[in-house]
């Protein structure tokens, strides 16, 4: 941190240097607290789901460490770059190769805040990736170029192509039971909102579960390369509240809403654990 | 040498505990085989390096006190120029062109290949032009 | 420091060390010697990488405007697979670890010439022939391979990719894999068998071990893209099913052995210009490269964790094993912040001088650094869930593949004048380099916005979002000045063409290429010093400034 010319004197003080060093590294956290309760949002949204708000809040956590390693980083090289300009074309500094306590202290440091990381990686991973019990259940199929909602135990259908994006209905306030599966090749089920996305692979059904907290409608569309009208393969997500949700099902004849839910329950047998990823349940998945 | 069979046989371990830990725990088999495969790169020119390496003299690049003068000889045959590699090269463009434009094609491509074969082989024994 | 003698040269050469072989074309069709090959690998792959920068400037031209008609939806598609393909697979590899490894890593060790030299020509013509096969796709009535550098399943079966295009895609891959496996042999036969005498593998320059490390990622990787090529082409057209439901295969079997090499290849792309960058910052702080055995293990851990984290490019595959990936990838950010705080350590206290190579190198350094921690979050799955897919991603590889061609810039002046004798202009190299680094960071930063904003990548158009126009603007601005940036590194090779003798050692160098001739003799060596560290021409030259070990400094001062 300090000049080699100043060295003659005798070294810079151990503590003057500790001091200086933890005034570098408290006033980032600082400069977030005094920001008040509201942590910035650094680029994402806070998202319309629960387990898209807890990626949310993960995505500010990653991104206040990632603030206060790079900004260190930075310093140290804009240091070393505006400090140490050669003064002459023949000087030569000391040949000093290793400080072991310091390239130790490098290591670990990053270790630990990757075991840290991870553990709130952990935590909202299986947050995300959990598929509760509900009564409410939608098959989503992707195929080029559009999607089909399909709700079983009701005859409701939602078919879509490029020319008129599709809408999937769903309420607020409850976990959705969501069946995604492919046609041909691979999709993306993206809602941006959500922040969420999930692939559409052929012969894999793929489930998640979404709990909108708002109602409205958001957009959606593939993500995952799948041909020529790749770049229109746009759907929407009616979030509607429950009654409303009853109430649209029922306009498709034949069904009723009891019918309807059990039928849902029926199709939450094949629910896989909530700890490891939802596994392909068709009989040619991964293996 | 003891380095190099060190560096590889690290390695083919590290694989080799990623292997096991990988399918015990995953769900599918490829990655486990891509795995075992890695392992195997690691322990198999590994191993054999490491026998080897007990049974010659340090070479005077293993040495930290060697001096240049050490190594004074023939370090090894090195062709100075040798129209065969492009020979080859073209030979394989061929077989590839074949795969998309007919089957046909594979004539001209196997015949360049051979022919670079031959004659690379005859160069290596007359010592190739330098 | 009297033992400097003559090298021992290689059989049928003795005497003398002039090349009495062919010239002109014939020279070029015939040569083995590395060099020649090596400057071949880069004016071919610094074509390459025109003709992939002009994919993108038309990329960002269509993207001007939300429903952007300059080329068509098929077109398009086109365009950013092949402005992948080129890049990642014509340019970035072979400009690795064929061109700047090919020149330097044979002299930085003290060896007449690669050790197989034959070999090393083979991969020239098959990187060659591969990148002509791959390109004609172009002219084909289909047009080009249009599924992406990834070439997903089933996307890519001959249902939905009829046409002679995606066989060529296939066809110049395997060419340039076949090439860059005997490179990978080629350098590790070099880097075992061929140093000089002292040259103990821990003397090594960073650069050669990185080139090491490479080459074992090559052999350990590439065979596995190869044999899935070839599943997919026998998919293809001899009807198999390996990757296709109708018949029982596994889609996601594709996506597996595609990033098994996938990923590793991030890592073959990224460590050679690692080794260059430290060699650099090294050389123009006058200093040696602080921790040097810790750089060493940082390049091997990262080479072996890269084999096991594939599946982070499968996180929303929904099949693949979550936290097992997860902590594989965050882990990898351990060793790269070692080289971070190495790199820094190598400049501190230094007498830095700021050559247009080492700007080039800090450059690198500050965006590595944004690729490097925009890559954290994608190791983590539900931030890989909202931004996957989406120009988030591809702002976080653009700033790493970014940050490599700034290493790359770097490499070419640092070892241009090494291999032609002739410096490049330093006011224009300078210019260059505030074109390249600045429209680097104009061109990622508003892609990363624009990816947390959900636009995903890959799109011709976005006509709902006519929003977004403006951050694309920007991202164009960008493109453009990275353009321009490469339009005055050509400038500067005619400017300065044979105009500024370079000398045998213009930058005070620590290792040996410094110590031979520029351009050196035919078998690289007249003479060669005694090889007590890593830096056998420093010590030559500076004989009472050696490299102190830790804590020796200390005693230095306090004596």
């Amino acid at each position: 941190m300090d000049s080699p010319a100043l060295s003659p004197q005798g070294a810079p003080t151990r503590s003057r240097r500790w001091r200086r060093l933890r005034r570098a590294a408290v006033l980032p956290v600082a400069a977030l607290a005094l920001s008040g309760c509201t942590v910035p949002s650094f680029g994402a949204h806070p998202a319309d789901t629960t387990t898209g708000q807890s990626s949310y809040h993960l995505w500010q956590g990653f991104s206040i460490g990632a603030a206060i390693v790079g900004t260190l980083v930075v310093l140290l090289l804009a240091w070393a770059i505006l400090r140490y300009r050669r003064r002459s074309a023949d000087a030569i500094p000391a040949q000093v190769q290793y400080h072991i306590p310091l390239e130790i202290t490098y290591t670990v440091i990053p270790i630990l805040i990757v075991i840290g990381l991870f553990a709130a990686t952990l935590v909202v991973e299986n947050k995300v990736v959990a598929n509760p019990k509900t009564d409410v259940t939608i098959n989503v199929n992707a195929f080029q170029w559009g999607w089909k909602f399909s709700y079983p135990g009701s005859s409701a259908v939602v078919v879509g192509q490029t020319t008129q994006d599709p809408t999937m209905v769903m309420p607020v306030g409850t976990d959705v039971h969501i069946n995604l599966t492919s046609t041909d090749v691979v999709h993306g089920f993206y809602v941006r909102a959500f922040n969420f996305s999930r692939y559409a692979l052929p012969g894999v059904v793929n489930q998640f579960t979404l709990h909108a907290v708002n109602t409205g409608t958001f957009f959606g569309q593939c993500t995952q390369l799948c041909g020529l009208y790749h770049s229109l393969m746009f759907f929407n997500v009616k979030v509607v509240t429950m009654s409303q949700y009853r109430t649209w099902l029922n306009s498709f004849s034949g069904s009723s809403a009891a019918t309807a839910a059990s039928a849902a329950n029926t199709a939450q047998s094949q629910q896989t654990s909530s700890i490891t990823p939802s596994k392909p349940t068709a009989s040619h998945g991964a293996n | 040498m003891k380095v190099e069979a060190k560096i590889l046989l690290i390695l083919g371990l590290f694989f080799g505990i990623v292997a096991a830990v990988y399918w015990r725990w995953s769900v599918e088999n490829a990655g486990g085989v891509m795995l075992v495969a890695a392992m195997l790169l690691g322990f198999l020119p590994g191993s054999y390096y490491w026998w080897w390496s007990r049974r010659m003299r340090t070479r005077p690049e293993d040495d930290p006190t060697a001096t240049p003068a050490q190594s004074a000889g023939v370090v090894g045959a090195f062709p100075g120029t040798s129209i065969w590699p492009f020979t080859m090269g073209m030979g394989a463009f061929f077989v590839v062109l074949a795969l998309v434009f007919g089957i046909w094609l594979l004539v001209p491509g196997i015949a360049l290949v051979t022919w670079a074969l031959l004659g690379g082989i005859a160069e290596g024994r007359r010592g190739g032009r330098v | 420091m009297t033992d400097v003698l003559e090298h021992p040269v290689a059989v049928g050469d003795h005497g003398h060390h002039e090349d009495h072989g062919p010239r002109g074309v014939l020279k070029w069709l015939t040569t083995t010697d590395h060099k020649v090959i090596g400057l071949s690998y880069t004016v071919t792959a610094v074509i390459m990488l025109v003709i992939g920068g002009l994919f993108a400037e038309i990329i960002r031209a269509q993207l001007a405007s939300p429903n952007g008609t300059l080329v068509s939806l098929a077109q398009y598609n086109e365009l950013f697979t092949m402005h992948g393909s080129v890049m990642i697979y014509l340019f970035a590899g072979p400009f690795a670890f064929g061109a700047l490894a090919n020149i330097v890593v044979p002299i930085q060790i003290g060896a007449p010439d690669m050790a197989f030299p034959r070999l090393n020509a083979l991969s020239y013509w098959l990187y060659l022939t591969g990148s002509i096969t791959m390109l004609s796709g172009f002219f084909t009535a289909g047009g080009a391979a249009n599924f992406g550098w990834v070439g997903y399943a089933p996307l890519s079966n001959s249902i939905n990719t009829p046409g002679a295009g995606a066989d060529l895609w296939i066809g110049g891959l395997l060419l340039t894999g076949f090439s860059a496996i005997f490179t990978g042999v080629n350098l590790v036969a070099t880097i075992f068998y061929l140093r000089a005498p002292g040259m103990t593998m821990f003397r090594m320059p960073i650069f050669t071990w990185n080139l090491l490390v490479t080459a074992l990622l090559i052999l350990l990787a590439f065979p596995v893209l190869t044999a899935g090529l070839v599943m997919l082409y026998a998919d293809r057209h001899f009807g198999t099913h390996i990757f296709s439901v109708a018949g029982g295969g596994v889609p996601v079997l594709w996506q597996h052995i595609f990033w098994f090499w996938g990923h590793p290849e991030v890592y073959i792309l990224a460590l050679p210009f690692f080794g260059m960058v430290t060699e650099i910052i090294a050389v123009f702080s006058r200093k040696p490269v602080f921790g040097y055995k810790g750089m060493v293990f940082a390049t091997l851990t990262i080479a072996a964790l890269s084999l096991g984290v594939w599946a982070h490019h499968m996180f929303t595959t929904g099949v693949v094993l979550l936290p097992f990936f997860s902590i594989m990838s965050l882990l990898i950010a351990v060793p790269t912040g070692i080289k971070i705080f190495n790199w820094i350590g190598t400049m501190w206290r230094g007498e830095i001088w700021f050559s247009t190579a080492m700007l080039m190198a800090i450059g690198f350094l500050v965006t590595f650094l944004i690729g490097g921690l925009t890559g954290i979050y994608l190791a983590s799955p539900p931030l890989d869930f909202f931004t996957h897919d989406t120009y988030f991603v591809v702002a976080h590889f653009h700033s790493v593949v970014m940050a490599l061609v700034l290493a790359g810039m770097a490499g070419l002046y640092y070892w241009g004048p090494k291999i032609t004798g002739y410096l490049l202009n330093e006011t224009i190299g300078k210019i260059q380099f505030w074109f390249l680094f600045v429209g680097t960071q104009v061109f990622t930063f508003p892609i990363y916005l624009l990816g947390l904003r959900g636009m995903p990548r890959r799109m011709a158009v976005y006509p709902h979002d006519p929003q977004w126009k403006f951050l694309n603007d920007v991202a164009t601005v960008g493109a453009i000045l990275i353009g321009v940036s490469t339009i005055l590194f050509v400038v500067n090779i005619i400017v300065s063409w044979k105009k500024y003798p370079a000398g045998d050692n213009p930058w005070d160098g620590h290792t040996l290429e410094w110590f031979t001739t520029s351009p050196p003799p035919h078998h690289n060596f007249y003479r060669l010093p005694p090889i007590r560290s890593e830096r056998p021409t420093w010590d030559y030259n500076h004989p009472e400034h050696t490299a102190l070990g830790h804590g020796e400094h200390a005693k230095d001062e306090a004596r």
